[in-house]
């Protein structure tokens, strides 16, 4: 073991875990609204509206996310004529094509968590609030919304767990996260064992923390 | 219970199949497969190019059974020193930096490096001599270094991860680059069609192999560069024999001697020089 080694590269990849959280915010955020709008989609009584949304889930959810990167990243790049739009602006950027898969991948899961939150809530929660006269858009956002929250925290954790591990796909289109700066050290020191141990040991504390934070939040808002 | 046994059975087994293999007396050549003309692969699989033809007949000059095996470029160090095979042919260019931890045969070919561009650019018609070395730059040498950092200062210059070029491009020798590294040549070619990567740099065959096959219009721009970070040509990838002493040590210097025989046979009796010619067109060999 080449302790001098893990010593001189932990700075390295403690800034390269800056790179990973930004894609990890980045695309969880847009990924929640994603979640959310597909969510709805989902529960709509028009078939056409539901199975739009189911589709898009299951294409995701179906699909390896490294897969869904190369098709945006090195796929869509080889289309001419999107080359000349708008567009390009945006995919050109390694950093912007890895959100992009990494939101519409999480996104996929959290519509599916979020839907099935919203499918648990008892009958008679929302029953007992329309026998005391509360509008439904009030039910909607006072009782449903927070209910479902609270129920898909686990879940949810879960997801964010594995998207966080997820972004490590992101050092294939030439991103610097952990994985890519981890790996940039062993093509020069050829030392994989040394590296590779550090990159997963900073992952794994990101994990302790986003596991606890979740505890944290399940506990604050139990219903018990 | 029973497909729970059966599945214990069936790889236990295979172990035992894999186990075999390690212990017969087949050199285990390890190859990238995604450098053509270097090494590449077919439509079915099968590893072909240059260097696998070559792999099979040093193994013949040397009187032993090959095999010659894939392996990613980034991982092909580690994989030779954990033993997963036996030497690296590879394209890998024999240097000052991984002569710290493997040993080399002799060189068999010469690679020059060169930038390529997307025909169109503004790099092209760099004014620069044809080639230059870095082993000890000429005054025209430092001219094309200088006129290339120009070139080069804002541009995206894509290479392929834990390279010769790649050591180029951050050794300062061009200024500060924004180098953007990628797994495969292959990718790195893809990125400069998709106009991603302003300029790239590799082995000057693995741009006009591109765009002999692709089509596109890939154009090498200024000096190949040659010496220096470069390297001395191309060679076959040995454990060093120090690292581990005893029967495995002595098995390690005895295949460092067999291949340097053989290459030196090899040449002798033209092999090389056919080898390369039927696949870069021209004479690499050394």
């Amino acid at each position: 073991m080449d302790f001098d080694l893990m010593i001189t590269s932990l700075p390295k990849l403690l800034s390269a875990a800056v790179i990973t959280l930004k894609l990890l915010s980045a695309s969880l955020i847009i990924g929640l609204f994603i979640g959310f709008l597909f969510a709805v989609l989902r529960l709509n009584k028009n078939p056409f509206i539901n199975k739009f949304a189911y589709g898009y889930s299951y294409l995701f959810r179906g699909t390896p996310l490294l897969v869904q990167i190369f098709i945006i990243y090195y796929g869509l790049g080889q289309i001419e004529w999107l080359r000349s739009t708008f567009l390009w602006v945006i995919l050109k950027e390694p950093y912007w094509c890895a959100i992009i898969a990494f939101a519409l991948n999480t996104g996929a899961y959290t519509s599916e968590i979020l839907r099935s939150a919203f499918q648990t809530i008892k009958p008679g929660i929302i029953e007992a609030g329309k026998s005391l006269g509360i509008s439904n858009k009030i039910i909607l956002y006072k009782i449903q919304i927070p209910v479902a929250i609270r129920q898909s925290l686990p879940a949810y954790g879960n997801e964010i767990i594995l998207m966080m591990k997820g972004t490590s796909l992101a050092s294939t289109v030439t991103l610097m996260d952990i994985t890519g700066v981890a790996k940039h050290i062993v093509s020069t020191t050829y030392k994989p064992l040394e590296v590779f141990l550090l990159a997963g040991g900073i992952y794994l504390f990101m994990t302790f923390i986003i596991h606890n934070l979740i505890k944290y939040l399940e506990k604050k808002y139990s219903f018990q | 219970m029973n497909i729970f046994k059966k599945t214990i059975l069936t790889v236990l087994a295979s172990l035992l199949i894999i186990g075999n293999v390690y212990a017969s007396d087949k050199i285990r050549i390890g190859t990238e497969g995604a450098y053509p003309p270097w090494n590449s692969k077919d439509a079915s699989g099968k590893l072909i190019g240059f260097e696998v033809e070559l792999a099979y007949s040093l193994c013949r000059y040397i009187g032993r059974q090959c095999e010659v095996v894939e392996q990613d470029w980034d991982g092909m160090i580690p994989a030779l020193q954990m033993r997963k095979f036996d030497a690296i042919m590879a394209g890998m260019s024999i240097t000052d930096e991984r002569k710290k931890v493997i040993t080399f045969s002799q060189g068999y070919a010469d690679e020059v490096a060169a930038l390529a561009v997307m025909k169109g650019s503004s790099l092209e018609g760099m004014n620069t001599p044809v080639g230059i070395s870095l082993s000890k730059p000429s005054s025209d040498a430092k001219k094309a270094l200088k006129t290339i950092t120009k070139a080069l200062a804002g541009k995206t210059v894509c290479t392929q991860t834990g390279t010769i070029h790649q050591n180029f491009l951050e050794s300062g020798d061009v200024g500060k680059v924004n180098v953007r590294t990628y797994k495969t040549q292959d990718e790195v070619n893809l990125d400069l069609t998709s106009g991603r990567c302003d300029v790239a740099l590799a082995a000057a065959v693995a741009f006009t192999d591109y765009a002999e096959k692709s089509g596109k219009s890939v154009v090498l721009v200024g000096p190949t560069f040659s010496g220096g970070a470069f390297g001395n040509g191309v060679g076959v990838g040995l454990r060093q024999a120090s690292q581990l002493g005893g029967t495995l040590g002595v098995r390690d210097a005895e295949l460092l001697n067999a291949f340097n025989k053989a290459i030196d046979q090899a040449r002798k009796d033209g092999v090389i020089s056919r080898l390369a010619i039927k696949h870069f067109g021209f004479d690499a060999s050394m």
